[in-house]
């Protein structure tokens, strides 16, 4: 038993922290999720020169990273390149790429495998994708994008170019990482993943992408933690700092409670999938329960604990808000994932 | 990081699994659970079958006959016991709160009389710090103690006090400088409860058990050797004790817990609402804690196997276990629908359910309060300012 990071993944941790704190603060972070697009393209160079787009990250590494990049709410498609898509093309990209699975029948990861109505046909040597998706994370900054379609064969995976038309962005609640609606229409494909081999790879993004996103919510969670504690430190009412008075401070405290769980479980989930150990997708579906729900409502605390500040447009906690509710909304609800917890109980 | 067994580990884990097989009756498994608590004496015999096989006292040091392990045995130990109920040692204050302090703050001589007999089960421990005026508000303690010659003489009443009508010594907090206030003046001693002057009268609990007493003390003589420490650190001495009963205590809590677990999931399948999606929303959600807890404690494991000393997280642990074990106690009690009055023979499990919902309500006012869990949670974990 030994549950804590190596000393090289705590250093890691620390160069991240201290660059996105240094290089990415809030106000950075406002103007990209303001932008058009969400996000400022010249972060990833940037990421990159951190090291967080290198071939030799594992799972470990990918958790510090994205616990780090949640808590400084990092608005750009290193997510969805390393969690979404890097699973598929069994390496990091080193270009923003996306993944689109998702279609009205088959909403989930696990499900996108079985049937699609996005078809992929041979044209010669090539393929060609014809059909649609919903809700493509980060699709429209993304450089190109994964495409889940059935073929004869079963379904598998194909690589395309972003076509010029048939990207509609959608309005979402969280503009730093906005989802978009894809259309193909005998679009020039690679094949990444045989007919009949998607839903073996998918159950592995599946795996990859929620234990990173609970990474992701414990980092949110520990940052409403912080700007709430801090607020309740500073902020006098009745001539007392309002943390002194308990309504307040067990309130934090209870989101520092949650928040410890929150970690344990989002940790072990990702060591589960570095390990492939025998219960990761149990792992996975708790840990993504516990953090999902973990980080909702500690930014609800946050907004409370702040009075009418963190009710404002200006204040960023309703960013991380979003956020978090982004998080929780990802394949599949509490609700649908207390089901599959419950079935391995009792069924 | 790395969950899995070392080769060691796994095997301890096998020859333990092995042991209990060989020790618990062979319909252990299918029988319905103990109501309440065994009686003493079968917790006696069965502590000294866990002390003889060298399964007491995993981590203490191998010169008071404890195993000289790392804390992970220890860990394995009560997991395996927890999800199936094996009866605890009977000796659980010794074990968790006296040993522990003996081993830090005592002598020489204290540890060799104390230590191997609590390991045993020959001596029994209690925690005499509650008064009646004095709960949460431990510092405030007024149990007079005065030197006189080579002894102290002590004078007071002890209350809430758990297993004192069978104890043989008790870790006693009591203030020795009345000039003093708070943490400063108290001293904290090894009782012999053999005592002259010592009286124990048993508190019936809400259970119906007496389970705990009040300790009433006329001038008890207590020789200045069962001193631990230096006289004036007792507060000192008293924090050692609730780091560890707190801290130690969070695995054996979620060990418990995950046994209350497998209970209820039994329950939910015999009764026949294992597939009604409502049971099922709440089971999950009591599971999610329960994981919850098990991975926290392996992190503070983690910790305490690297500084040795628990850290405050145990609050956390000690906090969300007690609330958690209340909602599953009572998640048991409804699924029992209007049977949750019967809690005898014609009840289900004879009543188990019933007790253990009713002594969960004990959970978060012993070992500190939730809401003093909460105040150290925020003044010290988080670093708000003090609430008074
Ligand atoms: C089952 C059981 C076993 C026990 N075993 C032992 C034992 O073996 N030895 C022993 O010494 N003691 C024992 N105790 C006593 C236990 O430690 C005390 O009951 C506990 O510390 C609370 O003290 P009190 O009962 O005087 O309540 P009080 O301290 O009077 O508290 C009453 C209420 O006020 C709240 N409160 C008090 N102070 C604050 C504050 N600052 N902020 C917010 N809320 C506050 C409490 O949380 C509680 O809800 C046991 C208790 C129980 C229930």
């Amino acid at each position: 038993m030994d549950f804590a990071f190596s000393e090289e993944q705590e250093m890691l941790r620390a160069a991240a922290r201290s660059w996105l704190k240094a290089q990415y603060p809030a106000d950075r972070m406002v103007s990209a999720a303001d932008s058009e697009r969400g996000w400022d393209p010249r972060s990833w160079q940037e990421l990159d020169s951190l090291g967080w787009l290198d071939p030799g990250l594992g799972m470990l590494e990918y958790a510090v990273l994205a616990e780090e990049a949640g808590y400084a709410l990092y608005a750009g498609p290193w997510w969805s390149t390393a969690a979404l898509a890097a699973p598929v093309l069994g390496a990091m990209p080193d270009q923003p790429t996306t993944l689109a699975w998702a279609e009205p029948g088959t909403p989930d990861l696990r499900s996108a495998g079985r049937s699609s109505t996005m078809t992929a046909t041979r044209a010669g040597e090539a393929w060609e994708l014809t059909g649609s998706k919903l809700r493509v994370p980060d699709l429209a900054i993304a450089d190109s994008v994964l495409v889940v379609a059935g073929a004869e064969g079963g379904s598998g995976i194909w690589q395309t170019q972003l076509p010029e038309h048939g990207v509609t962005p959608l309005s979402t609640m969280d503009t730093t990482r906005r989802l978009a609606g894809l259309r193909l229409d005998s679009a020039a494909a690679t094949m990444v993943i045989e007919p009949g081999e998607a839903s073996d790879v998918l159950v592995r993004v599946r795996r990859r992408s929620v234990a990173l996103l609970s990474c992701e919510a414990v980092g949110i969670a520990q940052r409403a933690l912080d700007l709430c504690s801090a607020h309740a430190k500073e902020r006098i009412q009745f001539g007392r700092p309002i943390g002194s008075y308990q309504g307040v401070s067990h309130r934090v405290a209870d989101v520092y409670t949650a928040l410890q769980l929150s970690r344990s479980l989002a940790y072990w989930a990702a060591w589960a999938v570095d390990a492939d150990a025998p219960d990761v997708d149990h792992a996975v579906t708790v840990a993504a329960v516990s953090a999902g729900e973990g980080a909702v409502r500690a930014c609800e605390s946050a907004i409370q604990v702040m009075g009418g500040i963190g009710f404002t447009w200006d204040h960023p906690v309703h960013r991380s808000y979003k956020r978090a509710q982004w998080i929780a909304a990802f394949d599949g609800t509490a609700r649908s994932r207390r089901a599959e917890v419950a079935a391995a109980l009792l069924d | 990081m790395d969950f899995r067994d070392t080769t060691d580990e796994a095997e301890f884990r096998a020859r333990l699994r092995d042991w209990l097989a060989e020790a618990l009756p062979a319909d252990w498994a299918q029988r319905p659970p103990h109501v309440g608590h065994l009686p003493v004496e079968e917790r006696r015999a069965w502590s000294h079958r866990l002390f003889e096989a060298g399964y007491v006292g995993l981590t203490w040091p191998t010169e008071y006959g404890g195993g000289g392990k790392p804390y992970t045995y220890q860990a394995i130990f009560l997991e395996e016991t927890g999800r199936i109920g094996v009866p605890e040692h009977v000796g659980v204050i010794g074990l968790g709160m006296a040993g522990p302090t003996i081993t830090i703050h005592g002598t020489d001589s204290q540890r060799k009389q104390h230590l191997g007999a609590i390991l045993s089960g020959d001596t029994i421990f209690c925690q005499g710090f509650s008064e009646p005026g004095s709960g949460s508000d431990l510092a405030s303690v007024s149990t007079r103690a005065e030197l006189d010659g080579d002894s102290y003489v002590v004078n007071g009443q002890k209350v809430w006090s758990s297993w004192a009508h069978i104890a043989d010594h008790c870790i006693l907090l009591t203030r020795s400088d009345p000039a003093e206030r708070g943490h400063r003046g108290l001293t904290y001693f090894l009782l012999d409860m053999h005592s002259p002057g010592v009286e124990v009268r048993p508190l019936r609990q809400i259970t119906g058990d007496p389970e705990f007493n009040e300790i009433f003390l006329s001038d008890v003589r207590i020789p200045v050797e069962d001193v631990v420490d230096v006289p004036g650190n007792g507060w000192n001495v008293a924090m050692t004790t609730l780091l560890h009963e707190r801290g130690t205590l969070g695995i054996a809590l979620t060990s418990q817990l995950d046994g209350n677990m497998a209970r209820l999931l039994e329950t939910a399948k015999a009764i026949g609402v294992a597939g009604d999606p409502v049971v099922r929303d709440r089971i999950a959600g009591l599971y999610v804690e329960l994981e919850g807890l098990r991975y926290t404690n392996f992190r503070s494991l983690t910790t305490l196997m690297k500084t040795g000393v628990p850290g405050p997280e145990g609050s956390v642990a000690k906090l969300c276990w007690s609330e958690t074990n209340q909602r599953l106690t009572s998640f048991a009690l409804e699924l029992l629908g209007a049977d949750a009055q019967l809690d005898g023979d014609g009840g289900f499990w004879t009543g188990f359910w019933q007790f253990q919902q009713l002594r969960s309500r004990g959970n978060t006012i012993e070992a500190g309060t939730s809401e003093v869990l909460r105040n150290i949670i925020a003044e010290r974990l988080v670093g708000l300012p003090r609430s008074r």
